[in-house]
């Protein structure tokens, strides 16, 4: 995904001279097609990220849209206060590229899992938070928020992952998109972790359960009427996240339930164990109770449940 | 509260004294402290603005920017401003009162900041990305980042040391407060940084030492410094915290400490313009 991400960069950035792309010396083999079609609006600052996000501050100050590039756990933590104080504070448009959210960098170990990141950038109310489920619908967000005066924060999957047809890159700002229907239970998920999802989807299906999916891409920090109306079409909700589960998609899912009065019952699915050794993405994601399985079992279980009552 | 376009004082003595006694009273008024700190400056502020910087706190594309890093000397800043007319009589009052722009540190929508201060460490980053932007544009504006000594401790001032001077964004200036003192001790004693101003140059800076409380001295030394650099520059600039109030200089509690009736007496007392 980070690949399609960088070429519909470059295509912004023909269109759009205030681009800019600013990395602490990560990307290789990724990022040269942008470094030689810009050679005058791509900086290297070296590894130091504190620093990036507050030259990237500057640059907006003078009406640049930098985009600032790095391993999501530096991206989103290294200069958070800066991004804070900087960007946040003053609405400048810096736009924050973590890439390889979750265990998407499962072997490199407990340093490189952005568990966090979607949850600590959700929290600051002049942030906007997107974590895009496929290379179509990054691309879409790159169009959408181009003119978002504060700063925004895209976690990026590292991998190249299908387009999910059903998503057809639709997004809008605040929106959950239904990418599949179904009448017993909703997931409701984010990221990369969609696919995952959507098989879960078609598990149930054989176990005659029918579950209908939602990518919600953006994290917003208040819950919003398009959600609020998802959630209250269906009695039980089941929220997926590659990330912990203070802070997340599962909060803003409570928090719109809770808000509104919906009868909604919830079930949070994310990261709620201390840190993992290393490991591949699926062992981590398993490990963690994010595989197919698991996440089939959750509604499987309430469907049972459901028969008992 | 209309801001007018007063004559620059040409007597920047007359104008550091002048700021000194609005400093005294306006931390008396709002019984906030950080007085030492804003005394450290107020010379090299008075210089810079009057002296030094094109256009500084307008809205001219190409004016030299001005950004307090150390910002909790904001009331400093505050009182050239007062004095340069860019901040009126009623707005200079309603120093760190409620709903008021003017705070402990300078915040963003105050005309004349250009970008809020007070997690020490991030101005240098900030004004080396602002003189990049004016460089990729074409703009003649500099820019000028006030940074402490103590500041220097953070990491991220040496990230945008290297930055800049790899870069080599001569548009771009740091002045460092030199006055040996931090939150809780000597400078010295806390995080010995021996010479800053060998360490500045090691990394590739021009690097000037002056006497931060020498007008005349401060004067030519930008003026000598600035003419056509190659590369950032920066002036370390020895001074005293608490300068111009005998009780007050190089006395660590007056890093924090507020003033009382009558010490603010005493103090405005050794300031008679």
């Amino acid at each position: 995904m980070r690949s399609a991400f960088v070429d519909a960069l470059c295509e912004e950035a023909a269109r759009d001279e205030r681009i800019f792309l600013i990395t602490a010396d990560l990307g290789w083999s990724v990022l040269e097609r942008f470094a030689t079609a810009f050679p005058a609006r791509f900086l290297n600052v070296g590894v130091a990220e504190q620093n990036m996000l507050g030259v990237a501050a500057g640059l907006a100050r003078e009406g640049y849209t930098p985009f600032v590039y790095s391993i999501a756990t530096f991206a989103s933590m290294r200069g958070y206060e800066q991004l804070r104080d900087g960007a946040a504070l003053h609405q400048l448009p810096v736009r924050v590229v973590g890439i390889g959210g979750g265990f998407s960098y499962g072997h490199a170990g407990p340093t490189h899992h952005a568990l966090e990141d979607l949850a600590i950038m959700r929290s600051q109310a002049g942030v906007t938070t997107l974590a895009p489920a496929d290379s179509a619908q990054a691309r879409r967000t790159l169009s959408v928020v181009a003119d978002v005066p504060g700063p925004v924060y895209f976690r990026i999957e590292k991998e190249q992952l299908p387009d999910i047809p059903t998503l057809a890159g639709r997004f809008a700002l605040d929106s959950p998109e239904l990418v599949r229907t179904g009448k017993d239970v909703l997931y409701l998920t984010t990221g990369s972790i969609s696919h995952t999802v959507l098989k879960v989807a078609e598990q149930l299906q054989k176990q005659g359960i029918s579950a209908a999916v939602a990518i919600q891409a953006h994290l917003s920090f208040r819950s919003s009427q398009a959600l609020c109306r998802l959630l209250s079409a269906y009695r039980r909700v089941i929220s997926v996240e590659e990330g912990t589960t203070a802070g997340g998609l599962g909060s803003l899912a409570a928090e719109t339930i809770a808000e509104n009065g919906l009868a909604t019952q919830l079930s949070i699915q994310g990261i709620r164990g201390f840190f993992s050794h290393g490991g591949s993405n699926e062992f981590l994601r398993s490990r963690h109770g994010l595989d197919p399985n698991a996440l089939a079992k959750v509604a499987a279980q309430w469907s049972h449940s459901k028969e008992a009552a | 509260m209309g801001l007018q376009n007063t004559v620059l004082p040409d007597d920047i003595r007359s104008l550091s004294t002048r700021m000194r006694r609005r400093i005294i009273e306006q931390s008396l008024e709002s019984n906030v402290g950080h007085i030492g700190s804003a005394l450290s400056i107020t010379d090299i502020l008075a210089v810079l603005w009057t002296e030094v910087m094109r256009n500084p706190g307008g809205d001219d594309p190409d004016r030299d920017r001005f950004i307090l890093a150390k910002g909790h000397a904001a009331l400093a800043l505050y009182s050239i401003l007062r004095e340069r007319g860019q901040l009126s009589e009623e707005q200079f009052h309603t120093y760190c009162k409620d709903n008021t722009l003017l705070n402990a540190h300078p915040e963003y929508g105050l005309p004349s900041v250009e970008f809020a201060t007070g997690s020490l460490g991030q101005g240098l980053s900030v004004g080396c990305g602002i003189a990049y932007g004016l460089r990729q544009r074409g703009s003649p504006g500099r820019v000028f980042v006030l940074v402490s000594d103590a500041e220097c401790n953070e990491g991220q001032v040496w990230e945008a040391v290297m930055f800049a001077a790899h870069q080599r964004l001569k548009n771009l200036v740091a002045i460092v407060d030199l006055n040996g003192m931090q939150a809780m001790g000597s400078t010295k004693s806390i995080l010995d940084l021996a010479s800053l101003s060998n360490r500045f140059a090691a990394f590739g800076w021009q690097s000037i030492e002056v006497e931060g409380h020498e007008h005349a001295a401060l004067q030519s030394a930008f003026h000598a410094g600035l003419v056509d650099p190659d590369r950032p520059t920066v002036f370390v600039a020895r001074t005293a915290l608490g300068k111009g109030v005998s009780f007050m200089e190089n006395r660590l509690e007056w890093h924090y400490r507020n003033l009382t009736p009558a010490l603010a007496q005493t103090a405005l007392q050794e300031m008679e313009v």
